[in-house]
């Protein structure tokens, strides 16, 4: 365990700090200068500048779903294929190794065939 | 594999790896226990990134950044989706708890018995030194292409068996036989 | 012929975390109010360029040459009377800027700037911290962001503000995936996801006719550079694909409740940092980093010592400058249109190209077993051409599906006397009176 490890994530570490610090203080200076003087006008959501009627509220559609469910997946293929680069090149990989990528590949894009002929890629 | 230290004087490192671990399962509580759904799916935020930060402290870097972008970026923002698919409650909800409350803690304390037990009983007094680098890409790369070129393989049909449940799921024009 | 001058001053990974933490804490620091400057300016040269694309002023009244402009908008912002709707989550409403703005900064830790200089006395690269994962924490966080996309969108309760925050979202989640493909070229191509090793392999160049080219990934990787091109467009919400605002019909999108306060200012932050995210990606993965293009790079100093910083800072501005000019020129797409672009041609035109120059690569690398490689281009190439067969015959029958259901209707219409051969309204339509509730009912897109 060397000391490098470490200082590399102490320094996001510091960032990250220094991020919520500037940001965190930004909004308290704000509440300690703006004015406060509400009315209920001022507390209802603006929408569209009408005045809001009903719930303002109601369910999604199923393809926003469907869209980060194909998110998640390609993202996990997407997360094989990082690695998969970095040793491609190395002694010893090579050419089984794309063999493999071939198969893993051929595979996900039977599930985007799949998905493209039932037309769940077409935003309808 | 070399002598393990002391358990007594912990280091600075493995201070910091309990106390995220205190905090994942702290946020894992409030998961369950909060009376909001939205804030349910904040909470899992936190324990995604305890686990993420446990893993890192681990020298397992790729593992904690995929994480962080997998499960806090994405199965997260698919729960949140799936939450807005629903009758999408807004504030407390009072129906939030099931009769089976008892039953599911039980459940919950028996499966992290075996989980502890297996893992007290595979390692006991094992120790592993841990090494900067050793998480690494190119690593994880090389033990994936070398040893576990089977379950990678493997991976790729499931998550095909994933994406073609999903579209039929979705797609009410697709039926089953008969 | 390639030749590797890596000079002593090029930081390896090994050169990291080694600072001492108030040297970090400098770098953090800077780095903060680097970035703040950096939109401040960036807000006020993209208004000042867009005018002049457009023929007119832009702002010209706040200090000299309206520079001070930003800075003006700023204190107001910050000064102004925060509007919080009654309805909204308080919580969730407070967080989503805080959640959009800090994992764009943080992203900003492992971008390279230049190589090793003297700091006060100690030797330390022009950048924060470099990881042997570094591209991925940049991928990371990008989709921390969209979480604070989404929670802006629910937290505020409004139809539009939650349809932006789907749309947004669902958007930037198609598009990381192709942003991460158009990755993995480079990766194959440098061997590390370690942003300062990247820049490094980019540095040695082949010679045509005694001229130097630049070794950068923009040239020999060049379908993944104009992927990712697309894709960073797409993933800040950038002109012509910025749908998540469409004012027409989202009014503000996810940030529509946001009304005029310092949350706003804090969101406006976040997406201008993204763009500098995405911009200095694309100069650290595809442009060289912060070495100095061709004619500079003969001059022996130009890539020692704080120099390279100016060459970085030139890229951006350049690069930033593209995204203004696309701002001016192109339209919005449609919806439909950028899904399809993502999914249907980004993805699987990515997948192909890395296949293809991997199997290049080990074409190359090996040299020993060309059959297989032969076997598997057939394969390839023969399952590809009856994919290609089958989708056509399919779509051909549908062609003409449609064209003969075109053809039904118009003569059905023609036949009718009434509408006289041309699409009329009947005249027994009721009239409109308007409705007590709404029709649509909200947010049911």
């Amino acid at each position: 365990m060397s000391l490098g490890y470490l200082g590399s994530y102490a320094a996001v570490l510091a960032l990250f700090v220094v991020g919520v610090a500037i940001v965190a203080g930004a909004l308290f200076a704000n509440r300690m200068l703006r004015p406060t003087r509400p009315t209920p006008d001022k507390l209802a959501t603006y929408e569209c500048g009408v005045d809001p009627v009903g719930e303002g509220w109601a369910q999604s559609q199923v393809r926003y779903y469907v869209f980060t469910y194909l998110y998640v997946i390609f993202a996990v293929d997407a997360v094989f294929l990082f690695p998969w680069a970095t040793v491609f090149a190395a002694p010893g990989f090579g050419m089984t190794t794309l063999v493999e990528m071939f198969v893993f590949l051929g595979f996900i894009a039977l599930g985007i065939l799949y998905g493209w002929r039932k037309r769940v890629l077409t935003w309808a | 594999m070399t002598d393990a230290p002391s358990y007594l004087s912990p280091t600075g490192q493995e201070i910091v790896f309990l106390l995220l671990g205190a905090v994942a399962v702290g946020a894992a509580l409030l998961v369950v226990t909060t009376r909001q759904l939205v804030h349910a799916a904040l909470w899992l935020v936190v324990t995604f990134g305890a686990l993420a930060g446990c893993y890192l402290v681990l020298t397992a870097e790729f593992v904690a950044w995929v994480q962080v972008l997998i499960y806090v970026g994405a199965i997260v923002v698919l729960l949140l989706f799936g939450i807005m698919l629903t009758r999408a409650p807004i504030g407390r909800s009072a129906d939030l708890d099931s009769g089976n409350r008892p039953a599911a803690a039980l459940v919950a304390l028996a499966t992290a018995a075996v989980l502890v037990t297996v893992v007290v009983d595979g390692f006991r007094t094992a120790y592993a030194p841990l090494r900067a680098g050793g998480g690494s890409a190119g690593e994880i790369g090389s033990s994936v292409f070398r040893n576990w070129v089977l379950p990678f393989e493997a991976l790729s049909v499931l998550l095909l068996a994933a994406l073609i449940g999903a579209i039929v799921l979705s797609r009410t024009d697709i039926r089953g036989r008969g | 012929m390639r030749t590797t001058l890596l000079a002593a001053a090029d930081p390896t990974l090994a050169d990291f975390g080694h600072d001492p933490l108030w040297i970090s804490i400098i770098k953090a620091v800077v780095i903060f109010i680097v970035l703040m400057l950096g939109v401040l300016f960036g807000v006020w040269f993209e208004r000042k360029l867009i005018s002049r694309m457009q023929n007119r002023y832009g702002p010209n009244r706040a200090g000299k040459f309206g520079l001070l402009q930003s800075v003006a908008d700023g204190l107001k912002m910050g000064l102004k009377e925060d509007l919080m709707p009654r309805t909204v989550d308080k919580v969730i409403y407070f967080i989503a800027p805080v959640v959009l703005a800090v994992p764009a900064f943080l992203a900003f830790s492992v971008v390279p700037m230049g190589p090793k200089v003297s700091m006060f006395g100690v030797e330390t690269p022009l950048q924060l911290t470099d990881l042997p994962v570094a591209v991925l924490l940049v991928l990371a966080m990008a989709s921390v962001g969209v979480y604070g996309i989404v929670l802006a969108g629910w937290g505020s309760r409004s139809p539009y503000a939650m349809l932006g925050g789907l749309r947004a979202s669902a958007q930037v989640v198609s598009y990381e995936i192709a942003m991460g493909l158009s990755f993995v070229g480079v990766f194959l191509y440098a061997g590390t996801l370690s942003t300062s090793e990247i820049v490094g392999a980019q540095a040695g160049g082949n010679e045509i006719f005694g001229v130097p080219m630049p070794s950068w990934y923009m040239i020999t990787l060049f379908p993944s550079f104009v992927i990712y091109v697309i894709t960073m467009l797409g993933e800040t919400n950038r002109v012509p694909f910025d749908l998540p605002e469409g004012e027409g019909e989202l009014v503000g999108g996810f940030q529509t409740e946001y009304s005029n306060s310092l949350k706003f200012a804090v969101i406006m932050l976040a997406e201008y940092v993204n763009v500098f995210v995405v911009s200095a990606m694309s100069i650290t993965l595809f442009m060289g980093g912060w070495r100095a293009p061709w004619p500079i790079s003969l001059w022996d100093g130009a890539n020692s010592g704080w120099w390279p910083l100016l060459w970085f800072f030139a890229k951006m501005v350049l690069v930033f400058a593209f995204f203004i000019w696309c701002r001016a020129s192109l339209p919005r797409v449609r919806y439909d249109q950028l899904m399809a672009l993502g999914w249907k041609i980004l993805i699987p035109v990515n997948l192909a190209w890395i296949l293809l120059i991997a199997t290049a690569k080990a074409f190359r690398l090996t040299g020993t077993d060309r059959t297989l490689v032969y076997a598997l281009g057939i394969v390839v190439l023969v399952g590809c051409a009856l994919i290609w067969w089958r989708f056509d015959s399919v779509m051909q029958r549908r062609k003409e599906e449609r064209e003969a259901q075109v053809q039904a209707e118009f003569e059905e219409l023609g036949a009718e006397p009434a509408a006289g051969g041309f699409p009329v309204p009947p005249l027994d339509l009721p009239h409109y009176h308007g409705v007590a509730r709404k029709e649509v009912s909200s947010g049911s897109n």
